[in-house]
C-alpha cells in the first residue's frame, strides 16, 4: 500500500526550482530517508507534503488525502518534527503536549497518552520542567513525542538529530526504529548524515538541486557502484597486479607501491590475495578493504562528496540557534 | 465537547500562563499606568481645571482605556515571537481552523489585559479616584470588548511583521498616537477643532468616552455612538487578525 504518493511536485521560488518534478512512493510502515546536501530541498519538499507551503505545480497525497484539497485530513494522519525548535519554551513538556492533544482534539486518555510518548522518549521525570531549562537532545525528543501524541499514520522528521551528540543521535535511531517496530508507523525523515540514512531508512532516495536522483535501499545503492575495493601496498605492485589477474581479479588503478582491486565481497577475497602473493614471494606491507558508503553513491550520483557540499558553517549557525533558545 | 473550542480554551489557557510565568510582565505593565496615575493625576489635579470633577477621576477612565490597548496590543508580540522560535510552525500544521487560533488568542489576551485594568483600577482608587462598585459589571464587559478589539488588531499587525522591529515601529507610530489623541488626559471639547476631528478617528477614544460613561455616568458622545463605533472596531478587527493570520505561509 502506498501511504504517500507524489507526482511532479514542483515548488519554485521566484525562478529558483527549490523542489524539480519530484515523483516519489512511499509505502506504509517504511523509513523512508531523504539524503542530501544543504540546499538539496529536503525541507521544502517536506513542507508541501505536512501541506505549509503550497506547490507550484503537481500533486501529492498522503494518507489517502490530497495535500492541496484536503490539507485538513493530512495534518490529522502526520506528525511533523521540524528541522527547526517548535516548542514553547515558556511552557513545561507537560503543558506543550496537553495544548498539542487540545489542538488535534484528542482528550480521551491524555495522560496514560502523555506517559506513553513520554516514557517512549525517556522523559518522564523531566515532564513538569519548563522547556526553556532543556538541552537539545531534550528538546528534540520531546518534539518526537509530540509529534507521535495524536498516534499519526504518518511521522516526518526533518533532521531529527542535527547537532546532537552521538549517543543521543543513537537513542534517537533507537526510538525511530521502535515506532516503526510496535506501531508500524510509516517514517519520512531528511537527513544530510549518511550514516543514519545507512543506518535506519528502509529506502533512500539521494537527492539534489530539487531533483531525486537515485532511489533505492541503502545496500543497493551501494551495491550498484560495483562492490569493494581492496588496496594492498606492495614494494612489487606491477608483479602482484599481474598475478591477480590471472586468477581473474581485475586491477582497478595502482600508484606508487599500492594497487587497488575491485572485488565484491571484499572481505572473503583478503585471505585469497595475501595467500597468493605469498605463494609468489611478494611481500605485503598493509591491505585495506574499502566498502561504499552512501557518500560513495553520492559521489557517483552527482560528482561531488556530500561533506564538500556541507558547509559546517550552516551547522553552527543552526547549532547556535538551539543554544540561544534555551 | 467540538475540538475547535478545545483548541480555542488550550490557545486562551497558554497565553494566560505565558503572562502569569513572565512576573517581570506583570509588574512592569503596572508601572507606567502608575506612573500617570501617581505623578500627573495628582501633581496636575490643581492645575487642570475640569469642570464637574477633579483630574484624577477625570484621566483614570483614560489611564484604564490606556492599559488595555497596550495590553492588549503587545499581546499581538506574541504571534512574532512564536515565528522567532519556531511554535509558530506547530499551529500551523495543527488540524483546527486558524480562526480559532485567532480567537483564543484574542479571549487569552483581553483576559490577561483585564487583569491589568482591574489592577489599575484598584491602583486608582487607592489614590481616590471615585469608582463605584455597581459600575463594574457593565464596566467589566466593556473591557472585554475593547481588549478582544486591540489583541486582534495586535495579531493583524504582528501577522504582517517579520521581526520584532517592524513591531516596535509601529507600536511607535500607531499606538502611542492613539493614546495620545483619544482624550484620555485632556476633554476634548476644549481642544482645537482638528484635533477633535482627528481624535474621532481614533477607536481609543470610543473606548475612553465608553468608560467614563460607565464610571462617572457623563460623557461627550453619547453612549451608544462609544458602543457602536467599539463593537465595529471589534468585528473588523477580529475579521483582520483572522484574514492576515491564516494568509502567514510559514
Ligand atoms: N522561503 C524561501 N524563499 C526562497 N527560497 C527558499 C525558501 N526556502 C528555501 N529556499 C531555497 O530553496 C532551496 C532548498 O531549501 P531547503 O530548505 O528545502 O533545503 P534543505 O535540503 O532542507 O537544506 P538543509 O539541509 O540546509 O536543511 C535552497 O536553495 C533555499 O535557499
Ligand atoms: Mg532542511
Amino acid at each position: 500500500m502506498k501511504i504517500i504518493e507524489t507526482s511532479e511536485l514542483v515548488k519554485d521560488y521566484n525562478g529558483l526550482k527549490a523542489v524539480d518534478h519530484v515523483s516519489v512512493d512511499v509505502s506504509g510502515g517504511e523509513i523512508f530517508g531523504l539524503l542530501g546536501p544543504n540546499g538539496a530541498g529536503k525541507t521544502t519538499l517536506l513542507s508541501m507534503l505536512v501541506t505549509m507551503r503550497r506547490p507550484t505545480s503537481g500533486s501529492a497525497s498522503v494518507n489517502g488525502f490530497d495535500i492541496s484539497s484536503e490539507p485538513g485530513k493530512v495534518r490529522k494522519s502526520i506528525g511533523v518534527v521540524f528541522q527547526d525548535p517548535s516548542l514553547d519554551e515558556e511552557l513545561t513538556a507537560y503543558e506543550n503536549l496537553e495544548l498539542h492533544a487540545a489542538m488535534y482534539g484528542e482528550k480521551e486518555d491524555l495522560n496514560k497518552r502523555i506517559g506513553e510518548v513520554v516514557s517512549l522518549v525517556g522523559l518522564e521525570d523531566r515532564l513538569h520542567g519548563i522547556v526553556k531549562t532543556f538541552s537539545g537532545g531534550m528538546r528534540r525528543r520531546l518534539e518526537i513525542a509530540r509529534g507521535l501524541l495524536h498516534r499519526p499514520a504518518v511521522l516526518f522528521l526533518d533532521e531529527p538529530t542535527l547537532g546532537l551528540d552521538p549517543q543521543t543521535r543513537a537513542a534517537i535511531w533507537e526510538y525511530i526504529r521502535k515506532l516503526k517496530k510496535e506501531y508500524g508507523m510509516t517514517i519520512v525523515m531528511t537527513t544530510h548524515y549518511m550514516e543514519e540514512a545507512d543506518h535506519i531508512c528502509d529506502r533512500v532516495a539521494i537527492i539534489d538541486h530539487g531533483k531525486i536522483i537515485a532511489l533505492d535501499t541503502p545496500v543497493k545503492l551501494k551495491d550498484s557502484l560495483g562492490g569493494d575495493t581492496i588496496t594492498v601496498e606492495t614494494p612489487k605492485a606491477k608483479q602482484l597486479a599481474a598475478e591477480l589477474e590471472k586468477e581473474g581479479v581485475a586491477e582497478c588503478s595502482r600508484h606508487d607501491g599500492k594497487v587497488t582491486f575491485c572485488v565484491k565481497a571484499g572481505e572473503k577475497r583478503i585471505p585469497e590475495v595475501v595467500g597468493l602473493a605469498k605463494d609468489k614471494h611478494i611481500g605485503v606491507i598493509s591491505v585495506v578493504l574499502h566498502k561504499p558508503t552512501l557518500d560513495d553513491v553520492f559521489l557517483h550520483y552527482t560528482g561531488k562528496t556530500i561533506r564538500e557540499e556541507n558547509g559546517t558553517a550552516r551547522d553552527s549557525i543552526r547549532m547556535r540557534r538551539r543554544a540561544m533558545h534555551r | 465537547m467540538n475540538h475547535e473550542i478545545s483548541a480555542v480554551i488550550a490557545i486562551w489557557k497558554r497565553e494566560i500562563i505565558r503572562f502569569f510565568r513572565a512576573k517581570s510582565r506583570v509588574i512592569g505593565t503596572l508601572g507606567f499606568p502608575f506612573f500617570f496615575l501617581a505623578v500627573l493625576g495628582t501633581g496636575l489635579n490643581s492645575v487642570m481645571d475640569i469642570p464637574g470633577t477633579n483630574y484624577l477621576d477625570f484621566m483614570t477612565p483614560g489611564i484604564l482605556a490606556m492599559v488595555l490597548m497596550f495590553g492588549s496590543v503587545f499581546s499581538g508580540v506574541i504571534v512574532i515571537m512564536d515565528r522567532q522560535f519556531g511554535f509558530l510552525k506547530e499551529t500551523l500544521v495543527a488540524p483546527v481552523n486558524r480562526a480559532s487560533i485567532v480567537i483564543g488568542k484574542s479571549l487569552g489576551g483581553a483576559t490577561t489585559a483585564m487583569f491589568q485594568g482591574v489592577l489599575m483600577l484598584a491602583v486608582a482608587s487607592l489614590l481616590g479616584a471615585n469608582i463605584s462598585l455597581e459600575s463594574m459589571p457593565v464596566l467589566l464587559v466593556l473591557m472585554m470588548l475593547v481588549s478582544s478589539a486591540f489583541v486582534s488588531l495586535g495579531t493583524a499587525i504582528a501577522s504582517l511583521m517579520e521581526d520584532m522591529h517592524g513591531f516596535q515601529l509601529v507600536m511607535n507610530f500607531l499606538v502611542m498616537p492613539m493614546f495620545f489623541l483619544s482624550g484620555a488626559l485632556f476633554p476634548l471639547e476644549h481642544a482645537p477643532e482638528i484635533l477633535r476631528l482627528v481624535s474621532y478617528a481614533d477607536p481609543l477614544t470610543y473606548a475612553v468616552e465608553a468608560f467614563r460613561f460607565t464610571i462617572s455616568g457623563s460623557s461627550q458622545l453619547p453612549i451608544a455612538a462609544s458602543l457602536g463605533v467599539i463593537c465595529a472596531f471589534l468585528g473588523a478587527s477580529t475579521f483582520a487578525a483572522a484574514y492576515t493570520f491564516s494568509r502567514i505561509e510559514e
